[in-house]
């Protein structure tokens, strides 16, 4: 099998799409501190944002915008303006989630006193155990 | 078949696909500035029953096997955004209408005990979007669409979950792994529409199905359907992927419970179906070949293990959480047959089993509303004292086991009649070994409620907690008898999506 330099190099966009996106969900997957996992999903989210725009370059493209509209466009050569509309909306979905994910990420701080999910994990055993398998808003009220 | 529909004109059903998503979502603001605990739930209420309705007129208007189709701001598909109507959505449609109308009446009576009342009016709010969420995720026939709303309903379902923490600060950790899993099945689905959008250059569902038939061997389609499928397994909680779904179930507030449990999945299912037949071509064989290979037998795994776990559990909420798992696994088997009875079932199984788990999970939160915990040691001897609730409850409980009457049954035995139609011995087999286990579960609930005393004695809940959970119980008795309304449209849904 020959390693074809032209297919790697013609495709960097994609290899570094593909890059960030492991890189992201590897740091989800294995960090057990809640705010590396936020970043770990923020890097994963990006990557699909980088593929997105990337699918919209054309070769030789310029930016879509109309300058002249009386004049023939048709022979312009631009980049394909849609791609980017759409991942407009799915960055605004992104702060969302991140902006949601930190909240709750406050909230978890405020209740457990620490923000690594072992912590929080043995935490929630020993409050099991103390109430004797019993819900723990039973206590409460 | 299809009815032409004027676009622009102003006559009120050609706007109905629109108003049935936008209509909550305009009301969701206006609590937030009114901020009146007592009006945001009129409102809200009323905004579901406005939905209910509009759904109900939907339904009239598709059963006859007509589509309706709606061109947002008058723009033409496949540059516009494109909503459509058919039987298959109408009924999801109608489904997740009515069940967030019934729970909506449940929560005027019980959400002071889950959620401290200065936040009520936040938390109808975010209901209501999240209701949003769900209806354009079934209206709409435009894949970016889709993710669109799909975000929409789950930012606000990790919201609603979250609420839980007043109760149980374990809400907070469930909410948060909900949103890390959710937002990575959302990421993946993007990054299918992408593979999609690269290979075919659009993004309306029938304009891509046209396109998708000449490239049937190009990778890039399967790659995105490979993401999709994973994408949506995470949101619809496929057997592997379903880490989330249990403690998201527990220690949400029961309203929340009832409405994700009858609701959220399966839109996450119709997504898949709706992808596997609108957009990809089901004759495909990479698409028959993941159902058979891979599908099926996670299907068959959800269905027997989630059953045996639920056995075990002593907290009921997860018992139930586990035994939707196992209900996943039908719908989902149904779906992997790829014939006409059973996707018909698996449509049936949406509804029914949404009535029925709904029903279900409303009676325990009426349980532990005098309880305060819903542990099964807790129900002890309330077959006395809560005659009513309990009643509800075995309904529900039969219901969910398929015992013959009930609504659990048809969608059953559809589902067994379509796998013996296929040849699957073992698969129908199995499927009785899933129901058995059930058995086993419920009835270990029965007993408890039953045949063992109390030590200490409570009132029944009162009139207006009880009514939705009777509303939803004779839901489970009148779709077992009358399947007009279930099977039906589920058959001409399954004809259009098979055409």
């Amino acid at each position: 099998m020959d390693i074809n330099l032209n297919f790697i190099y013609g495709h960097l966009p994609y290899w570094l799409f593909i890059i960030l996106m492991l890189s992201g969900l590897f740091i989800v997957v294995s960090r057990g501190n809640l705010i590396k996992k936020i970043v770990g999903l923020n890097i994963f989210q990006t990557s699909v944002f980088m593929f997105y725009i990337s699918i919209g370059k054309m070769k030789g493209g310029t930016a879509p915008i109309l300058l002249d509209k009386s004049a023939d466009n048709s022979a312009v050569i631009y980049s394909n303006p849609l791609p980017h509309v759409l991942i407009l909306t799915a960055i605004v979905v992104g702060i969302a989630t991140t902006a949601l994910g930190l909240a709750l990420i406050i909230k978890i701080r405020e209740e457990y006193d620490t923000v690594e999910e072992d912590d929080i994990q043995k935490m929630d055993q020993k409050d099991l155990k103390k109430y004797n398998k019993k819900n723990v808003l039973e206590t409460n009220s | 078949m299809a009815s032409e529909i004027k676009q622009g004109t102003l006559e009120l059903v050609n706007h109905l696909p629109i108003l049935q998503v936008i209509t909550p979502m305009l009301i969701a603001p206006i609590l937030v500035v009114l901020n009146n605990k007592t009006l945001s739930w009129l409102l809200s209420f009323l905004g579901a029953l406005a939905c209910l309705f509009i759904s109900i007129l939907l339904i009239q208007a598709v059963s006859d096997g007509s589509i309706l189709t709606y061109y947002l701001g008058g723009w033409v598909p496949p540059i516009g955004i494109e909503y459509r109507i058919d039987a298959a959505n109408a009924i999801l449609l109608f489904l997740i209408s009515i069940i967030s109308t019934i729970v909506l009446i449940f929560s005027y009576s019980s959400l002071h005990a889950e959620i401290p009342e200065e936040k009520h009016t936040l938390f109808y709010s975010c209901f209501l979007l999240c209701l949003t969420g769900l209806l354009g995720v079934v209206a709409t026939a435009d894949i970016f669409n889709v993710f669109v709303f799909l975000e929409i309903s789950s930012l606000s379902t990790y919201v609603l979950v979250a609420q839980g923490a007043y109760l149980d600060r374990r809400a907070l950790s469930a909410s948060f792994n909900y949103l890390i899993m959710g937002t990575i099945g959302a990421t993946f689905f993007v990054i299918g529409i992408g593979y999609i959008y690269m290979a075919t250059g659009s993004l309306n569902m029938m304009d891509i199905a046209e396109r998708v038939n000449q490239l049937s061997d190009n990778r890039t389609i399967q790659a995105g359907f490979a993401f999709i499928v994973v994408g949506m397994g995470l949101k619809l909680a496929m057997v592997p992927l379903h880490v989330w779904l249990p403690n998201a179930y527990t220690f949400a507030p029961t309203v929340v419970t009832c409405f994700l449990a009858a609701t959220a999945t399966k839109v996450a299912l119709y997504v898949l179906i709706r992808f596997v037949f609108s957009v990809f071509n089901y004759e495909d064989s990479f698409v028959n070949e993941l159902f058979f290979l891979l599908l099926m037998p996670l299907a068959v795994i959800a269905m027997i293990a989630a059953s045996v776990i639920a056995i075990f559990k002593q907290n009921l909420k997860k018992l139930l959480a586990y035994s939707s798992l196992a209900q996943i696994g039908y719908m989902l088997l149904g779906l992997s047959l790829m014939n006409q009875k059973g996707l018909a079932s698996s449509l049936v199984h949406m509804v029914n089993h949404g009535f029925t788990k709904a029903a279900l999970f409303m009676s325990l939160g009426a349980f532990m509303l005098k309880t305060k915990n819903v542990y099964i040691k807790s129900l002890r001897g309330l077959g006395k004292s809560m005659p009513f609730t309990s009643a509800a409850f075995v309904i529900g409980g039969l219901s969910l086991i398929g015992v013959p009457g009930t609504a659990g049954f048809i969608s059953k035995w559809l589902l067994l009649e379509a796998a013996l139609e296929t040849g699957y011995w073992l698969v129908a087999i199995l499927i009785i070994a899933s129901s058995l286990f059930a058995v086993i579960y419920i009835w270990k609930i029965i007993e408890v409620l039953y045949f063992s005393e109390s030590s200490e004695a409570y009132n029944e809940v009162s009139v207006l907690t009880l009514m939705p959970i009777w509303i939803l119980a004779l839901f489970c008795i009148f779709l077992g008898i009358n399947t007009s309304l279930t099977v039906d449209v589920a058959n001409m849904a399954t004809e259009i999506l098979f055409k």
